[in-house]
């Protein structure tokens, strides 16, 4: 039988009395908030321990790894062009731009940067493009949603929409796209698709400029970005931000400028920069890049070599045997197309000894392979670094001394992804 | 502007015989730094006086049987004189540890703990070194080339995916050499055992 237990209740005014003599030393007490990993605002499984002080942040430790699936581990298990797909799971809101990012750092280190045909460099600085505009769209649509403004997340949403349906109409998959080979890309642009991109194109803009009339000068908006997160020049090169948010901070810092690969040097773009790194900067420096990424595609299809569709034939990949797979055709009736194809499948493209390391300009930022070969089909060890990890540890800097409710603004504005960051 | 060779010549200048030659490869230089202890120096160095102000990057490789067993890999770069360098310096498995650079660049922070959490180097006045992918308490380091892709089983009670997985993850290349495909395959492959 449990034991029953009387208990006194004093009168309501003694207790509040007693109440009262005990609150000096809880109000000098901090909470510890748990928040995450399956918080709304923090888009994936990112965890910050928070320490509060009332509403104030004291201290902020991200923990991070709950996506982790051993990338590096896998990449170092399989040869060069099946890794490609693992890119696609990276940044999984911009994956071609990953696979572009991949092909490119071991296209370095088998020395073939150049070789590309020219093609193929347009086509793939269209996908990046278009992965920026919709990693941007999604980025600026969960981030105002976070802060309340649920239209803004329906209008993007809509227009990341047709992103997807031209990337589905072009490698045949809306998320995990696959699109390059080493050497190369999978396929030609399908016919018709440059329309249907220029379509999208005209249709964009619009909507990129509706987000900004319902934004820019939106008080609840202003309130909540403007001031919040500041990130100063010097703290934002020291943590190694990259992309919008290193740009938000003032740092002219943009991979397509300064180090130029693909036919960037060629084309005609600004880079964005904000004045004082808050919040509101960096969701300005993300819809000017949107922009600029619209105005980017535009000249690519104008200048397209081959055209819409490709009458002269122009090659989309490297016609070296030994690097790209040859014509199925010709692996069936020639026996050095059959050798070629039979060893890029079974051994991989076999890779110099050396070790390179390349910098692509993401949506997020920096995407960077470190690669060491040691020759052979596979890599001895792939190093991915990517942009959100690298963006998400500035937050025990920044959030501190803010109020709970920004650190979902703060959130919001670094548009960070946890498969990347986890990898 | 300063290319990244007469940086790298000015870092050997200063330093002699700690700094190897500077060696390229597809346009980017490296130089060795040839006592891991004295990475902190030469990083506050590169940093102060030759303008690397973003450390892009730190990982590690495992070179399993060879000495040095463990490489580090830095890469730099200098955003007013947009050049790239990249450092290497070598630790010995008996070692297993060299100075931070996250009091030079704040960056190093995570980066060190990641090269930490992955191959167990670990580094001298880190402020926090934790394990940062893995959970805390996880008893091995998965990045090193002894460490099956197929993970190993841990005896952490209540953790998941404690066992290996026969099934998944691989195999991808098999290993050449004449042994037979069970022999070959990385998935069941478990070196230690």
């Amino acid at each position: 039988m449990a034991n029953t237990h009387e208990i006194q209740f004093g009168e309501a005014a003694a207790r509040a009395s007693r109440a009262a003599e005990d609150l000096p030393d809880l109000q000098g007490e901090k909470m510890v908030l748990n928040m995450g990993p399956s918080h709304p605002s923090t888009h994936g499984v990112l965890r910050i321990i928070l320490e509060l002080d009332g509403e104030t942040i004291t201290k902020a430790t991200p923990d991070v790894g709950y996506l982790h699936r051993g990338d590096e581990k896998i990449a170092e298990n399989m040869t060069w062009n099946q890794f490609v797909p693992y890119t696609d799971r990276l940044d999984y809101l911009a994956p071609m731009a990953n696979n572009v990012a991949y092909a490119l750092a071991v296209e370095k280190l088998f020395g073939i940067q150049d070789k590309l045909p020219p093609r193929c460099q347009y086509i793939r600085t269209i996908c990046c493009e278009l992965s920026r505009i919709s990693s941007h769209l999604l980025g600026i649509g969960c981030f105002a949603m976070d802060v309340g403004a649920l239209t803004v997340f329906l209008l993007t949403f809509t227009e990341r929409e047709k992103v997807y349906n031209l990337q589905e109409a072009l490698t045949g998959a809306r998320l995990t796209t696959s699109y390059t080979r080493i050497g190369g890309v999978a396929r030609d642009l399908p016919p018709g698709w440059v329309e249907q991109c220029r379509k999208f194109l005209s249709e964009v803009v619009i909507n990129i400029n509706e987000v900004a009339t319902l934004l820019d000068r939106n008080r609840i908006w202003v309130d909540r970005t403007r001031d919040v997160g500041v990130i100063p020049k010097d703290v934002a090169i020291d943590y190694g931000l990259t992309g919008p948010n290193l740009r938000g901070s003032g740092v002219d810092f943009d991979l397509r400028k300064k180090q130029p690969y693909l036919i960037y040097k060629d084309l005609d773009f600004d880079v964005p920069l904000g004045s004082v790194g808050d919040c509101y900067d960096r969701y300005l420096v993300r819809m000017e890049e949107m922009r600029q990424s619209v105005n980017l595609v535009r000249q690519c299809l104008d200048k397209l070599p081959g055209g819409a569709d490709n009458k002269s034939k122009e090659p989309v990949s490297i016609q070296d045997g030994k690097i790209t797979l040859p014509p199925k055709g010709k692996v069936l009736s020639s026996m050095e197309e059959l050798i070629h194809q039979f060893m890029i499948v079974t051994t991989g493209v076999n890779a110099p000894v050396g070790e390179v390391y390349f910098g692509h300009e993401n949506p997020k930022g920096e995407l960077g392979f470190y690669i060491n070969s040691r020759g052979g089909g596979t890599p001895y060890r792939l190093k991915i670094r990517a942009p959100s990890f690298v963006n998400l540890s500035v937050l025990p800097y920044l959030l501190p001394g803010h109020l709970m409710s920004d650190t979902v603004s703060i959130l919001g504005s670094l548009d960070f992804v946890m498969g990347e960051c986890d990898r | 502007m300063a290319t990244s060779l007469e940086l790298a010549q000015q870092l050997k200048a200063k330093f002699g015989d700690l700094i190897s030659e500077p060696a390229e490869f597809r346009g980017e230089l490296t130089v060795t730094i040839a006592d891991a202890q004295r990475i902190g120096e030469v990083a506050a160095f590169c940093k102060a006086e030759l303008g690397f102000d973003y450390l892009v990057d730190a990982s590690g490789v495992d070179n399993y049987g060879e000495d040095p067993r463990w490489s580090l890999a830095y890469e730099l770069f200098s955003t007013t004189k947009n050049v790239y360098l990249r450092l290497k310096t070598h630790v010995s498995e008996e070692k297993g540890e060299l100075p931070t650079v996250s009091n030079v660049w704040r960056t190093a922070d995570w980066h060190e703990r990641e090269v930490y959490d992955m191959m167990g180097v670990r580094f001298i006045g880190h402020p926090d070194l934790r394990r940062i992918l893995m959970w805390e308490g996880y008893p091995y380091h998965p990045l090193r080339k002894d460490f099956p892709l197929a993970g190993k089983p841990t005896e952490l009670p209540e953790v998941a995916f404690s066992k290996t997985t026969p099934m998944e993850g691989g195999p991808f290349v098999t290993v050449s050499g004449g042994k037979d495909s069970a022999a070959r395959e990385p998935r069941i492959r478990i070196p230690e055992d």
